[in-house]
């Protein structure tokens, strides 16, 4: 299964995934203190440095890369402010915005995952009451066993499909039987995972 | 127990499915995810807390840094996004549709129909508005014209949630866990 943690080493990979995440939250929380472009730019600037200084040019161009889903809202809140003759205003929300995404993505690409369900599992120790460790992390293994299972799945009701009508779109139909399919799964996981002494 | 346990699994997994098929043509020429479309699932399908389990199972998986909202999208980096408000909403939303599923008597289908769009569209635009004025600083009215995009979209999937929901209530009844109990 694919993560999106870079395949590039950079320095940033042998931090500890819990102090990662914690800079992280102080420079969220720093980000939206800032009201000003200018300030914004340095940090953008220096963010951009940072990915340079521990990976690489081939690292900081990737991360780049993901930053890229967000255009529709830069060319709509630009347009917008523009409108508005309101350039600063536009490039404080828009620059806050890039700067906060690609500190995040930063931490997500430089900790394995691993190390984030390690983090995740201690968070969630207090409230083992409610919600077992054990359990929690089953069901996340149980979710990146089966996502490639199903979609494996979608494929093949939708080449049968095709086989039976020839030159039809295939198109919703799929998704009944790809529910009800997921539901049988759950329930033989079950017997299986009872059979073997239970989830706990 | 276990069959809790794994139903929640298992429809997180189908939402992340349903986010890598390639571009499910679901109306013509409408190029729509069918992700939002697995939200409606979760909790027209599973009920109101099952299916909001499942959705939060869901998104702790993106937050740990797997590619698996629609467009491969995923990390830490979306929850500061301006789409964050849709986020928040998704578990929001299933629990809703499955409320409204477990209180009606309607047939499935329809019952369906009605919790797709309380939950999915009405529930679901109004954290995704409100998550859009916040973030892009925007007035409640200005994010709810971006967020008119989302519409048509989402009315189509309803109709969808509802025959799907029907199908599998025909195909197999004991299956519809809202209305199992």
């Amino acid at each position: 299964m694919l993560t999106l943690t870079s395949p590039i080493d950079t320095r940033l990979h042998p931090v500890r995934a819990g102090v990662k995440l914690a800079a992280l939250a102080l420079v969220t929380l720093g980000l939206f203190q800032i009201a000003s472009p200018l300030p914004l730019i340095g940090v953008a600037l220096s963010l951009g440095v940072l990915h340079i200084a521990v990976g690489g040019l081939r690292f900081a161009a990737h991360a780049l890369r993901m930053l890229w889903p967000v255009w529709p809202f830069v060319v709509v809140v630009g347009l917008w402010h523009l409108w508005l003759g309101d350039l600063a205003g536009g490039s404080v929300i828009v620059l806050r915005m890039l700067c906060a995404i690609a500190a995040a993505n930063l931490v997500t690409m430089t900790t394995r995952l691993a190390d984030m369900i390690a983090v995740i599992e201690r968070l969630a120790r207090p409230f083992a009451f409610a919600l077992p460790p054990r359990r929690l992390a089953l069901a996340i293994a149980l979710v990146i066993r089966f996502i490639p299972v199903l979609a494996e799945r979608m494929g093949h009701l939708r080449d049968a499909y095709r086989a039976r009508s020839a030159g039809r779109q295939v198109g919703w139909r799929i998704l009944g039987p790809a529910a009800l399919a997921a539901l049988d799964d759950a329930d033989h996981v079950a017997q299986a995972l009872r059979a073997r002494g239970g989830a706990e | 127990m276990e069959r809790s346990l794994t139903h929640i699994a298992l429809f997180a997994a189908l939402i992340a499915a349903l986010g890598l098929v390639p571009r499910l043509d679901l109306a013509a020429g409408v190029p729509i995810t069918a992700q939002s479309l697995g939200i409606m699932l979760c909790g027209t399908v599973l009920g109101a807390r099952k299916g909001a389990l499942a959705v939060l199972l869901f998104l702790l998986l993106v937050a740990l840094g797997l590619p698996l909202l629609a467009g491969g999208r995923g990390g830490l980096g979306v929850f500061v996004g301006p789409s964050v408000g849709y986020l928040v909403g998704f578990p929001i939303a299933a629990f809703v549709a499955g409320w409204v599923m477990e209180r009606t008597t309607l047939a499935p289908g329809w019952a369906a129909l009605g919790a797709a769009i309380i939950g999915g569209i009405g529930v679901l635009s109004l954290f995704g508005i409100l998550g859009l004025a916040l973030m892009l600083d925007k007035t409640l009215i200005e994010a709810a014209v971006i967020a008119l995009a989302y519409l048509p979209g989402d009315i189509v999937k309803a109709g969808l949630a509802g025959l799907i929901t029907q199908s599998i209530a025909t195909a197999r009844p004991a299956a519809l866990l809202s209305r199992a109990g």
